[in-house]
């Protein structure tokens, strides 16, 4: 058997923001699956194996023809659920032909996509990412396809925001991240690692949002849900009003989301989103958030894109077992550990149905 | 075109008689392999008294402790493969190949319904569980000559319960499948796995009813058909060729082991490769193919080499052969 790989395939992985799926064909690869995806007429995302049954060429080079897929060498057709429909030049259709079609679903603003055993495609697991809706919270978001790096860099990165400090110094990177203590809890599924900043002067990109006077305290709640999803609650609130105790009212809170689909072992698709729950009408507020975060290589996750292809590029040329751990690593740790449970559970043996004895 | 398979060793660990003539075999092969899903199939190579003999068999349910399961009737015309199972002893060695799937199922369907005939319970079973797991809305109607034929029905009572329905056939129990057609779901699809008359039957009621295509799956191995497997005769005057087809082997092997050259894709029926042009024939042609529609097999001027045959007497053929010495140069055994 090839070396297992480092990602669950049992799981629900953003695959498209759902307005990039339209009348027309999309191709991505999820956990190394190629994938074609589509808008059917009644409105439904369909996702289909990127390789004709017949000679493999990719259905995504074809044509859409209302809800099914013409491949574009010799015309086979593919319904949405990966049965031929028809086969040129004979009066029958061969019962085997088909192509895989993945569980798809969307929810929160994203295509969700299941590369794994279809009968456990519940969409009842997909992550919690509600302060993507667009409603309570608002924020653009975007996506780093094809970022060059496993993605589980991407979650280390998340999970430990020490690297603010030397990553992201002059907008939210600041000293009293590293000097702060900082708990890591976790579930069954989730990991989180918590960090609050008392008494501080506000980071400059924080001291804009607030926009008020005086020093605060600073909160930095991340959340990692398994395999591949981080939240992260984070946001000032002028110090000594409560922040700690639940009263958040004198700050500003807004939310840093990450849902990362493994694309290759050593690649992945990085879907972000800042929102928040001030100044929700401000579009002007939403695009300069948006240009803080990714602006042509000045944002914030660009100075991270620079950092984690380039990790990953050292990993290649390093063979030592890739990294020595600190006490800041805790968080990663912990979301490692549960991915790594997903796996075992996934390449684990469980008793079958019928037996000779 | 298929890649080309891998050969595994494997062992047989356990087996277990679940009818009078059919036998539950548990192979374990000797490094692990992928899980499979619900309507995969293993070849198996089958030691037979001439050389051994590639046959397809589905696996039941899902490969999760590193057994693959299989069920093989003992039938007296199946072209040897299934007596060579049967003579196989607990810990003997055999070889078999990466499983595949051509008979997926699909998830996701508002409604479901599994036919079986027979042995072909063997990938129903596995799509019968899978479903039951998913929590899905279908029914499996399973028939068989005798109650004890029933191979499986009492694991299958225990998993899914009610949504099982058995049919004996000699007790006058047949399934009414037009009208459970008619019951089902528009949206939903039917699994047919049985004798070639079922799978007729179903085609034909399922597109009378008007449903699509797409939505009938099933699978056939092609080894069975209206007449019992007999022996015949091939004649192809283009290459002054007189062929024996023995009972057991197809009419696509018997004219490879004549040396005449063919092509062929699956091997079972169903992609049109293997077909020659018939050009006379003594006795009826029973078609077990599924390439030709009803209307070209009625016609009878093809026929699918590999898995149909002639009841008896003499099929004359042709072959696309056109090397100017038409005298085959092969040995003829
Ligand atoms: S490769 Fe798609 S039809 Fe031939
Ligand atoms: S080889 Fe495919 S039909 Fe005979
Ligand atoms: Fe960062």
């Amino acid at each position: 058997m090839n070396a297992p790989k480092p990602f669950p395939l049992n799981a629900w992985y953003a695959t498209a923001w759902s307005h990039e799926i339209a009348r027309e064909l999309s191709a991505r690869t999820i956990c190394g699956k190629n994938v074609v995806l589509y808008r059917r007429l009644d409105g439904a995302v369909a996702a289909l194996e990127d390789a004709c049954w017949h000679r493999l060429l990719p259905l995504s080079l074809g044509h859409l023809k209302g809800d099914d897929v013409r491949c574009g060498y010799h015309g086979l057709v593919f319904n949405s659920a990966g049965r031929c429909s028809y086969m040129p030049a004979q009066k029958t259709i061969n019962p085997s032909a088909c192509v895989r079609a993945y569980p798809v679903a969307e929810r929160h603003r994203l295509v969700w996509l299941w590369p794994g055993d279809p009968a456990l495609a519940d969409p009842a697991k997909i992550p919690d990412f509600h302060w993507n809706d667009g409603k309570q919270w608002v924020g653009e978001g975007g996506t780093f396809y094809q970022l060059k790096c496993d993605y589980r860099l991407v979650i280390d990165n998340l999970m430990d925001l020490t690297h603010e400090t030397y990553v992201h110094a002059g907008s939210i990177g600041d000293e009293a991240i590293t000097a702060a203590p900082f708990e890591v809890t976790h579930t069954g599924n989730t990991a989180t690692m918590t960090r609050w900043m008392i008494d501080i002067e506000p980071p400059p990109f924080w001291g804009r949002q607030l926009a008020r006077p005086g020093r605060v305290d600073r909160w930095q709640i991340v959340t990692f849900q398994a395999p591949s999803v981080v939240v992260g609650d984070v946001g000032v609130a002028l110090t000594h009003t409560g922040a700690p105790q639940g009263d958040r009212s004198q700050g500003v809170s807004g939310a840093f989301l990450a849902a990362i689909s493994p694309e290759t072992e050593t690649t992945c698709h990085y879907f972000w989103n800042f929102v928040r729950n001030y100044r929700k009408d401000d579009a002007q507020l939403t695009s300069e958030l948006q240009r803080a975060h990714v602006y042509g290589g000045a944002g914030v996750y660009d100075q991270d894109h620079r950092v984690l292809e380039a990790q990953q590029a050292a990993i290649a040329n390093n063979p030592r077992s890739p990294f020595y751990d600190l006490n800041i690593d805790a968080g990663a740790l912990w979301a490692r550990r549960l991915i790594d449970r997903m796996l075992a559970d996934e390449q684990a043996p469980v008793s079958a149905n019928v037996a000779a004895e | 075109m298929a890649k080309p398979m891998e050969r595994i060793s494997a062992r047989l660990r356990a087996t277990r008689d679940l009818t009078p003539d059919v036998r539950l075999f548990e192979i374990e092969p000797d490094r692990p392999l992928v899980n499979v899903t619900p309507g995969s199939h293993i070849d198996v190579l089958v030691p037979t008294d001439g050389r051994p003999q590639l046959r397809s068999y589905s696996l039941l349910g899902p490969y999760t402790d590193g057994l693959y399961r299989i069920a093989v009737k003992r039938l007296a015309s199946s072209r040897g493969g299934s007596a060579g199972m049967w003579r196989l002893k607990v810990g003997e060695r055999l070889t078999i190949f990466e499983p595949r799937n051509s008979f997926e199922l699909s998830y996701g369907r508002p409604d479901y319904l599994l036919l079986a005939g027979g042995i072909g319970i063997t990938p129903i079973y596995a799509m019968a569980l899978a479903l039951n797991q998913a929590n899905a809305n279908f029914r499996l109607l399973y028939a068989a000559h005798s109650r004890r034929d029933l191979a499986l029905a009492d694991e299958l009572t225990t998993y899914v319960g009610e949504r099982l329905q058995l049919f004996v056939g000699e007790e006058g129990q047949r399934i009414d499948i037009g009208s459970e057609i008619a019951q089902l779901d528009t949206r939903g699809e039917l699994y047919v796995c049985g004798p070639f008359g079922m799978l007729e039957t179903a085609k034909q009621l399922w597109s009378q009813a008007g449903r699509p295509t797409a939505h009938l799956r099933y699978e056939t191995f092609g080894n069975t058909g209206g007449f019992a497997d007999a022996p015949f005769k091939i004649r192809i005057p283009r290459l002054s060729l007189e062929i024996d087809v023995p009972a057991h082997r197809s009419m696509l092997e018997a004219l490879e082991d004549a040396g005449v050259d063919m092509i062929f894709g699956c091997r079972r029926g169903e992609c049109g490769l293997c077909v020659l042009p018939i050009l006379e024939a003594s006795a009826e042609v029973d078609h077990r193919d599924v390439f030709f529609s009803g209307e070209e097999r009625a016609m009878n001027s093809k026929v699918c080499t590999c898995v149909s045959r002639a009841a008896s007497g003499c099929v004359t053929i042709d072959t696309p052969d056109r090397t100017p010495d038409q005298r085959h140069s092969s040995k003829v055994s």
